[in-house]
């Protein structure tokens, strides 16, 4: 008997949780998955560091209801983006678009590690070719504190 | 010798970036996103008066000369602290001010101005913010500096201040002439 109390307790609060998020009319489950899809990435613009989809923020409310009313005028979710970043900017995308100024935040990590694998090559080839050097001279190796 | 000094190099060459970054994130705010709307027209709207909601102003009504766009609501608390400052403005008269009630109940907005003050030349009513997307607004209070050919030249987020408004919304008004 309690175990039914807990348990309606608890789908009362799973209710609110989900309540938090202003329901929209979706036709059916495609629609409702593509928007899920768009709406998580897109940064909401006032707390940003949720997404649209997360957060109960009244601008990211608007948002929402705006993204639902593109995608029934037919726009595709390019186009949906592009309408967003022309009035937000650059800023709403989770993943920003690839041009002259998002090039060090997307090829950056890999020209560190690029930087960093040629750093090591250089160090291990000037390590091997000491190690070489004293093979040949035994007995005179003055510089080991060198040898990191 | 420079092998040896080269970490410390290194580290003291990081130490400045970030260093870099602290001092720059003192003098920006990092929660204020810049306009996308900088140099580009301002979007079309045709949007009730609070005054008289039968009638509507659109975007070429206020073309002819400058106008601050005023983003406010009686729901906002920043727009009260900013208020006496919008009211001196609109009292030195070298631009129009139109207020922009955001998301507000018409009967609170009327309340409120009621009790701090009306310095508005015009008040246009966004009721439910979808007029507020197309201008890129994501808070109240905000204000755009819109020139005579209806293009928008500034935006503050935030409260308008008397260092912003000598430094960074005049100059724009005798260039926006």
């Amino acid at each position: 008997m309690s175990l039914r109390i807990l348990l309606t307790a608890l789908l009362l609060c799973l209710a609110g949780a989900v309540a938090a998020i202003d329901p929209l009319p979706f036709a059916d489950e495609t629609e409702e998955t593509r928007f899920r899809e768009l709406t998580a990435e897109l940064r909401c613009v006032m707390c940003q560091n949720q997404s649209l989809a997360d957060s109960n923020a009244g601008i990211a409310g608007d948002l929402r209801r705006e993204i639902f009313d593109l995608m029934r005028e037919g726009m595709s979710d390019a186009q949906i983006k592009t309408y967003l970043t022309e009035r937000y900017g650059e800023f709403v995308l989770y993943r920003p678009r690839l041009n002259a100024s998002t090039f060090l935040l997307w090829f950056g990590p890999a020209l560190v590690l690029v930087a960093g694998a040629g750093v090591l090559f250089i160090t291990l080839r000037r390590r091997a070719a000491r190690l070489a050097g004293s093979d040949a001279g035994r007995g005179n190796d003055t510089d080991t504190a060198e040898d990191w | 010798m420079l092998q040896r000094l080269l970490p410390l190099l290194a580290f003291v060459a990081l130490a400045l970036l970030l260093f870099a970054g602290v001092r720059m994130s003192a003098t920006r705010d990092p929660n204020v996103l810049p306009s996308a709307l900088i140099d580009r027209p301002a979007p079309e709207f045709s949007l009730p008066r609070l005054h008289q909601p039968d009638q509507f102003v659109s975007r070429t009504d206020l073309l002819g000369a400058p106008y601050l766009l005023n983003v406010w609501g009686s729901w906002c608390p920043a727009c009260r602290i900013e208020h006496p400052f919008i009211e001196q403005i609109a009292r030195e008269g070298k631009v129009r001010v139109i207020g922009f009630n955001y998301k507000d109940e018409p009967a609170d907005a009327l309340r409120w101005l009621q009790r701090f003050g009306d310095p508005y030349a015009d008040i246009i009513v966004d009721y439910d913010g979808r007029s507020a997307i197309q201008w890129g607004v994501y808070g109240a209070p905000e204000t755009f500096l819109v020139d005579a050919e209806g293009i928008i030249r500034h935006k503050h987020v935030g409260p308008m201040t008397p260092d912003v408004y000598a430094n960074e919304i005049l100059p724009r008004i005798g260039a926006s002439r």
